[in-house]
């Protein structure tokens, strides 16, 4: 399958990620869009992968060209674990302070 | 021995320290004992000293090095030769006596400011021993600042009289102003020769350009100007009155104005150089001499008739150091010690027992009542007039002599001068202690002779002043007699050498020293006549009068010339340039900054929303610069 379907599906994805974190005031919507563009970039960054395997493993079958594109992938998904969890929690703290995951209740530090 | 030479200034050091640290919890008895021991104590190590230097001969002794940078070397060195030794005796000797005059004359002082009198004290005469014995400009420059301190300090010893201020201010800014001389020849002579040691300096003076040499020499004689009181910056030492007068007596007699007398006969190879700035400090000498005597002729305070004699003996000093009669200035500066310190002192002893009455109009007639103060201040009198056998008599009419033999015009105003000296000094003397007492009912009864701690001063100081002069007896009176110049001869060995020799016909010294000194009897006499029936209500208003009176006016001169301008200059830029100009700079950053926060203040609305959409804008626009080169352009168009 060529690279592009992969870029525009992630191009798409991303774009709906942020115009979703832009315009929900929901918290956990807004979280979830942070997700879908962080998943985004891993899918790109797995397909990049791939493709520039594909295209070395013909000189040499040895090859591991690629692999650190995965490598990524995998920092990136701990990282989003890591930060789902602090996330949530703070939206849980959230709703017992304000009773409402509405983000522009947050508008403490105004001015 | 003159390897404990260090001992000299170390003990008036350490008085200081002690003094100066223990002051509060010491009692007047022990701080007078710490204070005038230690000056003793040094007294005893510069005998020791001065006669090593008259057996063995001059040397210098280095201790340490106080700049040692690659090949520039100011060693840390005293020099004791035959010049040093001899400040040295007066230093400590006067110094002493003054110490030990201080403990009764400050007696009524508080322990603690009694305490910090001494400890100013002995550091005065530490300094002033560091600038005798330093074997370079450096260290002799140490204590020329050192001993501008501790004027400063003295001079505003009373501090809570704000006048007193002033005057400390004045002989502090006067002195600076000459420092600054000082210190510009000393660079000039490290520049052109790289040492500042004087027996390098002298050694090379002939490598010196003549312009060098007559710079560096007039530079150094400004610096002098400053210290030793000469025209134009002489004004502060008048006004240094304010102090305590013993300190007058230390400052005039001792210290401080000697100063300049010493750094020139030290220095007097370079000045033999230079025959032009001989005659500058031949004339500016002569013009002290005769100007401040014209103004204590008619000044109506005890101490400030003896501030301008001290201003116009100086004048007198340089105008011997300018005719290059050296041996005659250091002699003038011994003798003069002598009678100076003994007038201060016995001035002191008058203004204690008066209750600080410092008006001789409403003194007179003290005769009776102060035996020994009057005794003393008499033979002073008669020194500094001039009389023989007394001291005075021999050192001035050295330099007389000499300058007669370099320009007869000078000997003739120098003598108008003299005959100015005994008119003041016995004006002064006659209205203290003849006459009838024109003081207070109260004062009358209160007038009492010092106690013997002030007496014994005075008398040793009256016996040096009437046999101080045989030291010095004219070749004309006696052959070989004149002992201190064959003592100072190696320290102005090679002055000698070049300087032309002028001979006087012995007849004709005769007829000097006859002609001057009668004319000074008659002036005695006819001072003492006229003023002997003096009355409080005698008023002479002749404008001439009036301007010696208010000293030329040269106070309100240097006012309306220096200071006022100074000061609407400093008011320009206190209240224009720092006001407006640096102020409103600092204030308008400041401004600046507040305004533009509350302008970005707004930025912050705390809609989270808001936020997250300026940082996906700042992104793309990061993206935008950072791409800039179209690349990311060329690689969506290849995608898409």
């Amino acid at each position: 399958m060529p690279i592009q379907y992969y870029i525009y599906l992630c191009l798409a994805l991303f774009s709906i990620g942020i115009i979703g974190v832009l315009t929900r005031r929901n918290a956990i919507i807004v979280f979830m869009c942070v997700e879908l563009m962080l998943n985004a970039v891993n899918l790109l960054l797995v397909a990049f992968s791939k493709m520039h395997y594909g295209l070395a493993i013909g000189a040499n079958p040895e090859t591991t060209v690629g692999i650190d594109g995965q490598l990524f992938v995998f920092f990136i998904m701990v990282v989003a674990a890591a930060e789902v969890s602090v996330g949530l929690a703070i939206i849980v703290m959230m709703y017992r302070n304000t009773h409402s995951v509405d983000i522009n209740f947050l508008n403490r530090l105004k001015n | 021995m003159s390897k404990l030479v260090y001992l000299v200034p170390l003990f008036p050091l350490l008085g200081f320290l002690i003094n100066g640290l223990g002051r509060k919890s010491m009692s007047r008895s022990l701080i007078g004992i710490v204070g005038s021991g230690a000056i003793l104590a040094s007294f005893v190590v510069s005998l020791l000293i001065f006669f090593d230097v008259k057996n063995n001969g001059a040397s210098v002794i280095a201790l340490f090095d106080f700049i040692n940078v690659e090949s520039f070397q100011i060693p840390f060195a005293f020099q004791v030769d035959q010049l040093s030794s001899l400040f040295l005796l007066i230093i400590t000797g006067i110094g002493f006596l003054i110490h030990l005059y201080s403990t009764a004359y400050m007696h009524e002082e508080e322990p603690q400011h009694f305490g910090r009198y001494f400890a100013y004290l002995n550091l005065f005469v530490f300094s002033m021993l560091l600038l005798v014995l330093g074997a370079n400009y450096v260290i002799m420059f140490i204590g020329w600042e050192g001993v501008g301190l501790c004027s400063y300090l003295l001079i505003g010893f009373w501090f809570k009289n704000n006048t007193y201020n002033y005057a400390a201010r004045k002989a502090f800014v006067m002195n600076r102003i000459g420092d600054l001389g000082f210190l510009l020849a000393v660079f000039w002579l490290l520049f052109r020769l790289g040492t500042a040691s004087y027996g390098d300096v002298f050694a090379n003076v002939s490598k010196l350009s003549s312009f060098d040499v007559t710079a560096i020499t007039t530079l150094l004689f400004v610096g002098a100007m400053g210290k030793s009181a000469q025209i134009p910056l002489y004004t502060w030492l008048p006004d240094a009155m304010a102090g305590p007068t013993p300190v007058s007596a230390l400052i005039h007699a001792a210290t401080m104005v000697t100063a300049g007398i010493y750094m020139i006969a030290r220095s007097n190879i370079l000045y033999t150089m230079a025959p032009a700035t001989q005659t500058l400090v031949a004339v500016v000498g002569l013009a002290t001499a005769i100007f401040a005597a014209t103004i204590a002729l008619k000044q109506n305070d005890i101490k400030k008739v003896l501030a301008y004699s001290t201003v116009s003996q100086l004048g007198y000093m340089f105008l011997g150091l300018g005719v290059g009669a050296y041996t005659g200035a250091v002699f003038h500066v011994m003798t003069h010690a002598f009678f100076k310190a003994l007038l201060f002192l016995g001035a002191g002893s008058v203004i204690h027992a008066m209750h600080h009455e410092q008006d001789i109009r409403k003194m007179g007639g003290l005769k009776k009542y102060m035996p020994i103060t009057h005794i003393t201040f008499l033979l002073a009198c008669l020194a500094i007039a001039g009389i023989p056998p007394f001291s005075g008599f021999f050192s001035k009419d050295e330099i007389l002599t000499a300058a007669f033999a370099k320009n007869p015009i000078y000997y003739f105003v120098g003598v108008g001068g003299a005959l100015m000296t005994a008119f003041y000094m016995f004006r002064l003397y006659t209205l203290t202690f003849l006459g009838d007492f024109r003081g207070t009912q109260d004062q009358g009864n209160h007038i009492h002779e010092s106690p013997s701690a002030m007496t014994i001063p005075l008398i040793i100081l009256a016996a040096l002043s009437v046999v101080g002069g045989l030291i010095g007896i004219p070749e004309v009176l006696a052959s070989n007699a004149h002992s201190l110049e064959h003592f100072l001869a190696p320290i102005f060995a090679e002055s000698a050498k070049i300087a032309e020799h002028h001979h006087l016909e012995a007849s004709q010294e005769y007829l000097m020293m006859g002609s001057s000194t009668l004319a000074i009897i008659l002036i005695i006499l006819f001072t003492v006549n006229r003023y002997k029936k003096y009355r409080a209500t005698e008023q002479v208003d002749s404008s001439f009068s009036k301007l010696l009176e208010n000293k030329w006016y040269i106070d309100e001169l240097y006012d309306s010339l220096i200071v006022n301008p100074l000061n609407g200059l400093a008011g320009f830029f206190k209240n224009i340039v720092e006001k407006s100009g640096i102020d409103g700079m600092v204030n308008g950053v400041g401004r600046l900054v507040g305004y533009g926060s509350r302008q970005l203040r707004l930025l912050q609305s705390g809609q989270v929303g808001n936020y997250i959409l300026i940082m996906v804008l700042a992104i793309v626009v990061f993206f935008v610069i950072w791409f800039n080169d179209l690349s990311i352009m060329r690689f969506f168009s290849k995608i898409f």
